[in-house]
């Protein structure tokens, strides 16, 4: 309590610059963002009397126009089905490689830091490096580039997201696995138990709060995916590439369609809560379990 | 550890051989690559260099020049360690005072610094420029305040968790004996926070260095946004030597940085994973 009341009046210099900056670049932006869903934006946008004099209240109209723009919904189905397929392959790759990589193998640090360190680049840049490769390696079988088809598109930011995220889920699946009691795995195999039952009975069981970790982070990575959509595809062909991000972006891009955009950045902000509360939901039942 | 057989030790050395080169190879790929002229990334992309498609370090030279790729670098490294430094200090004492000073708008502001992880960028993307360009800070020093407070969502919750499970009496023992709040924290909290300081120094330079669309959208001319400004407004006339060797510029500085604190950085993202 005497900590409390001597340092109460400290707060202009403790707590105010981060709340300061905090309420700049995230609080004011976040509900102008929900207020301007519901109005048409004048074409530039600036914190100034003549843009309130500009805009006008639009009701729920700019949510209408999202639902039915076909390539919003596009996105959407794009989104999920790019998402539903990385996340089972990075976490399946990954829990491989970290139960690979906690035998006795030699130069399994190297290993581990190879696998790693895609997780370091930046998005734009992996894009762009990936868009180089896969484009040499179809000039050099079909003689086409990665915007040829959606198809090609897909499998590309499958591989790049698999190629940045699994070092980084490995090293939390390889945290779980070290975290189990040796003397359980022990007494599984004095059973007799197969790898088999080992691995469906004793190791996926103790992991179980490693797998809702990795599973939600790569869910919610995935599912926010921007830039290696914009710099692998960007779209392409036509918009047919497009994640949510991607398309919320696009819309900001041209004066037109800024209004509908803000109306989808909140749907979008509404999935991604969603995803989140979820998540809490299935670790708190976890702890209760455990 | 598991005890292993001779043959599966074998061919997990293989397998993971294999899957090394694999996860190599791209780096590999893009550097090779960057040393080539057109011609040579056209028809040989697969091929190491050879006396024909060898261009030297010209692409690193002249080519990356009109760009602007070395002003990027140099206000990239300014931007990420200032704002690096800017988050450990302010979301360290913003957190402290949340922990320790029980009122309800410490309660509020944590709940709101929380929220914020969940909002995804979109959602304030159009909104974002026009306040920062009214404050003023839309530019590349004002940035740095950007990043103060979109990185104190993680950061204050990290260290708040941290702070709380440091006892109290430490604090009072030491106000009792007339220290200000100024010296409790840089002499008592601080040092024992270093570990958390370390990890969230991690996570916020991995963030802000690699950051796209928050510079994108204020015209701040980092390493990304020159990197996709430089193949965006080529249309098809891309140097892709030169672009190929701004690629390896902008991939060093990220493994000499894991190549120097491989610990810190292994720890750090592992404690990050609350994010989600």
């Amino acid at each position: 309590m005497r900590v409390s009341k001597a340092l109460e009046k400290w707060f202009p210099l403790f707590a105010l610059p981060t709340t300061a900056a905090f309420i700049l670049a995230f609080g004011i932006p976040f509900i102008l963002g929900f207020y301007m869903s519901f109005n048409k934006f004048p074409r530039v946008f600036r914190l100034d009397s003549r843009t309130f004099q500009n805009m006008h209240w639009v009701g729920l109209d700019n949510y209408k126009a999202a639902l039915q723009d076909g390539s919003f919904l596009h996105a959407f189905v794009f989104t999920a089905l790019f998402t539903v397929v990385s996340v089972i392959l990075v976490n399946v790759i990954a829990f491989t490689l970290a139960m690979l990589l906690t035998k006795a193998i030699a130069g399994r640090n190297i290993y581990r830091a190879v696998f790693f360190i895609p997780n370091l680049i930046g998005g734009i840049v992996l894009g762009f490096v990936w868009q180089n490769i896969l484009n040499a390696i179809l000039q050099w079988t079909v003689g086409r580039d990665i915007t040829y088809s959606a198809t090609y598109g897909f499998i590309g930011l499958v591989i790049v997201i698999n190629w940045q995220m699994i070092g980084y889920m490995m090293i939390i699946y390889i945290a779980g696995i070290q975290n189990i009691p040796g003397e359980v795995v022990e007494a599984a195999a004095i059973d007799g138990a197969g790898w088999w039952v080992k691995l469906t009975k004793v190791t996926l069981p103790m992991v179980a709060s490693s797998i809702t970790i990795c599973v939600f982070l790569t869910l919610a990575n995935c599912f926010k995916l921007f830039d290696q959509n914009l710099s692998l595809t960007g779209g392409a062909p036509g918009d047919n590439t497009e994640m949510l991000a991607l398309n919320i972006f696009r819309d900001f891009e041209n004066a037109p369609t800024q209004s509908v955009g803000q109306a989808k950045a909140v749907i979008f902000f509404i999935l991604v809560a969603l995803i989140s509360f979820i998540q809490l939901r299935a670790t708190r039942s976890q702890e209760v379990d455990g | 550890m598991d005890k292993v057989s001779k043959h599966f030790k074998i061919i997990a050395g293989i397998g993971l051989t294999l899957v090394s080169i694999f996860w190599i190879f791209p780096l590999l790929f893009i550097l090779m690559n960057s040393f080539k002229n057109e011609a040579g990334i056209n028809t040989s992309p697969f091929s190491l260099p050879n006396a024909d498609t060898f261009k030297g370090i010209q692409n690193y030279s002249t080519s990356i020049q009109g760009a602007g790729f070395f002003q990027a670098i140099g206000l990239s490294f300014f931007i990420t360690i200032v704002s690096v430094v800017v988050i450990v200090l302010f979301c360290s004492m913003c957190a402290w005072y949340i922990v320790r000073v029980k009122t309800w708008y410490t309660s509020v502001l944590y709940y709101m610094f929380i929220f914020s992880m969940i909002v995804p960028f979109q959602m304030v993307q159009k909104t974002m420029p026009a306040t920062a360009t009214w404050a003023g800070i839309a530019n590349s020093v004002g940035i740095i305040l950007l990043y103060l407070g979109f990185g104190a969502g993680l950061s204050v919750f990290m260290f708040t968790g941290f702070i709380r499970a440091i006892p109290i009496e430490l604090e009072e023992a030491a106000m009792i004996d007339g220290a200000s709040a100024w010296r409790v924290f840089f002499q008592v909290i601080f040092p024992v926070l270093k570990p958390t300081a370390i990890t969230i120094a991690v996570l916020n330079a991995m963030w802000v260095w690699n950051d796209f669309l928050l510079p994108y959208i204020i015209n701040v001319k980092t390493i990304p946004v020159v990197i996709q400004g430089a193949m965006v407004g080529a249309y098809g006339q891309v140097n892709r030597g030169g672009f190929m060797a701004m690629l390896v510029l902008a991939i060093i500085p990220i493994i000499a940085f894991y190549l120097w604190g491989q610990k810190h950085i292994i720890k750090g993202v592992t404690a990050g994973a609350v994010k989600g």
